[in-house]
């Protein structure tokens, strides 16, 4: 699977990263490489056998539906490139 | 004072030889002397540092913990509040946290004064600190005869370097596939990823939150086992945590391993495995047999499979961690036109290659379409690989490999060719993979005189046994070797 330069530039924008025409071929080569080296796996027989998603080997605790922290804005605001009273500023976003 | 172990300085400290402002006044003057050369330190905060070690000084008057008035460098990832926290990140490069990562409370509480912030590969990517946006770290030691620029490993290369070179007495790690064994391996020091759950993870910035967990480095096992002893523990902040006891992993170390079965997998000897290396494993072995160790081949025969299988998982999973950084709540802004090329320009201007590699990589792997072929196949070989170490621990007690395929390369070497790079990590991925504790021993130098590790790989939460192990290997290895570039030598 060899990926082309529309879906270089579709991973780009999915990953919300601004690419430069320019970068296209750069990483273009560079991901088709990394990927042609992981299609090792294709050889190994996975059949039956269940995904591993962590390495926890323990189920997630439950715990109470409480409220543990809060009412802290000046901390969670402190580092805000931009903002206005209590919110984080963005440019506009509806006309 | 500044080539004392945690151990001695700790016992020092209390015999009152000398205070521990006096210990950080010393470890301040040579991270001014030598910071501007090997760039160990990305912050140092030596207001911070001396206030700590006068705290230290009145509580050594009564019973005090375990790391009072110790010196310690802090890799750039924990957050610590007040004290900028960049993870080697120009998008983090202003970010001052509010809060204190659990691992880093828990060292305060221990009484533990942090000289400041370690450089590191830009959020722990890469396996030469090469990535960091602040910088190279020049590893301390020095091929004979040769003054090339060698990198210290990655990504905790700054910590690695600090504490091989006396810029600290141990330091704080992070390990996702190899980060605090291979660095440890390179500058001649001990390094320990515990079992995943063991460190909580709160407060650490992530990057593979299914693989990340703190350790420490330091220059003797022994002092690991006093660091991580004191980093360790339950966190209900943490849903990973793991709700169980810390043993006293220092008392471990004494522990001998007459009587214990160690595997060696036959798996990690690869056709180009350098001579210097296999003989030093050899070497490995026979110090165990000495000791009245047992040893056992064992097979693992997924472990080919680990670093592919890892360069999936891991920039899947920093692909999804990484999208919080959008330039809105912290961190770096660039302007856009309009909500989402402010994104794009956030992140394009805040980036450094290798991590947009990763999270293109992750955002591939996990895109509709490609999700069964990539991701899902991966994680079912991550079973495979798991299911490997779960066998051979029926048989044995602990494992022993080499900790990397090389010793330290030079600076810009490995870079046209990522997957090349990623080769360093072929040792210790499949640990992270399985989530299992490994620990990376100094054992001798290659001819050319640069330092070379031993990786002792034990069952999930038995940390004490690969401590038990390691310890037996410093023993048998007797490493008093010192980097050239080092606080009190004369380069």
């Amino acid at each position: 699977m060899s990926l082309d330069p529309a879906t270089i530039r579709r991973i780009a924008k999915l990953a919300r990263l601004h690419v430069e025409e320019k970068e296209v071929v750069r990483l273009q080569s560079e991901l088709n490489s990394i990927l042609g080296w992981i299609e090792q796996l294709n050889e190994v027989d996975i059949e039956h056998v269940a995904p591993l998603t962590g390495a926890a080997q323990m189920a997630l605790r439950l715990r109470e539906d409480a409220v543990t922290d809060g009412g802290q804005q000046e901390a969670v605001l402190a580092n805000a490139p931009e903002r206005v009273g209590d919110f984080y500023a963005v440019p506009k976003v509806v006309e | 004072m500044l080539d004392l172990s945690i151990a001695a300085a700790s016992e020092a400290l209390r015999r009152r030889e000398f205070s521990a402002r006096e210990l950080t006044q010393a470890h301040l003057e040579a991270i001014a002397a030598l910071n501007p050369r090997v760039n160990a330190y990305i912050t140092v905060t030596p207001e911070m540092a001396l206030a700590q070690a006068d705290a230290a000084d009145k509580a050594l008057a009564a019973e005090a913990p375990a790391l009072t008035g110790i010196p310690l460098a802090i890799k750039d990832l924990f957050c610590t509040a007040g004290v900028r926290t960049t993870a080697g990140s120009h998008i983090l490069e202003n970010f001052v946290p509010p809060y204190e990562s659990t691992v880093t409370a828990n060292l305060l509480r221990n009484g533990a004064v942090f000289l400041g912030k370690a450089n590191l590969d830009e959020f722990a990517m890469g396996s030469s600190n090469m990535t960091s946006a602040f910088g190279a770290v020049e590893n301390p030691w020095k091929r004979r005869g040769d003054d090339t620029a060698l990198v210290p490993g990655g990504s905790s290369g700054g910590s690695a370097a600090a504490v091989a070179a006396r810029l600290a007495m141990g330091a704080t790690a992070t390990d996702t596939g190899g980060s605090i064994r291979q660095p440890a391996s390179f500058c001649g020091i001990a390094g320990i990823k515990p079992t995943y759950g063991r460190c909580s993870r709160w407060g650490t910035v992530a990057f593979a939150s299914s693989l990340d967990q703190a350790g420490p480095v330091a220059r003797t096992v022994e002092d690991c086992a006093i660091l991580l002893t004191a980093m360790s523990g339950f966190d209900p902040k943490d849903s990973t945590s793991a709700d169980r006891p810390v043993p006293d992993f220092r008392a471990a170390c004494g522990r001998g391993v007459k009587g214990l079965r160690i595997g060696i997998p036959r798996e990690y000897r690869p056709d180009n495995l350098p001579a210097e290396i296999e003989a030093l494993w050899q070497k490995g072995m026979a110090w165990l047999r000495e000791q009245g160790a047992e040893i056992v081949d064992v097979s693992l025969p997924h472990t080919k499979y680990g670093l592919a299988t890892y360069y999936i998982v891991a920039p899947a999973e920093a692909s999804s961690n990484l999208a919080r950084y959008d330039g809105v709540r912290f961190g770096r802004r660039e302007k856009g036109e309009d909500l989402i090329d402010l994104y794009e320009r956030t992140r394009a201007a805040g980036f450094g290659a290798e991590v947009k590699r990763r999270i293109m990589i992750g955002t591939y792997v996990l895109s509709a379409g490609y999700y069964d072929a990539y991701y899902l196949r991966a994680q079912k070989v991550r079973a495979l690989i798991q299911r490997d170490f779960t066998e051979a621990f029926r048989k044995v007690d602990a494992l022993l490999t080499p900790t990397a395929p090389s010793a330290a390369f030079a600076q810009g070497e490995n870079l046209d060719d990522p997957v090349k790079m990623y080769l360093n990590d072929v040792f210790t991925v499949p640990a992270n993979m399985a989530g299992i504790p490994g620990l990376s021993v100094p054992a001798a130098l290659d001819a050319s005189g640069l330092p070379l590790g031993l990786q002792v790989l034990g069952r999930p939460f038995d940390e004490e046994t690969v401590f038990a192990v390691g310890a037996a290997i410093e023993r048998g290895a007797a490493f008093t070797h010192a980097p050239r570039l080092r606080a009190g030598a004369s380069a």
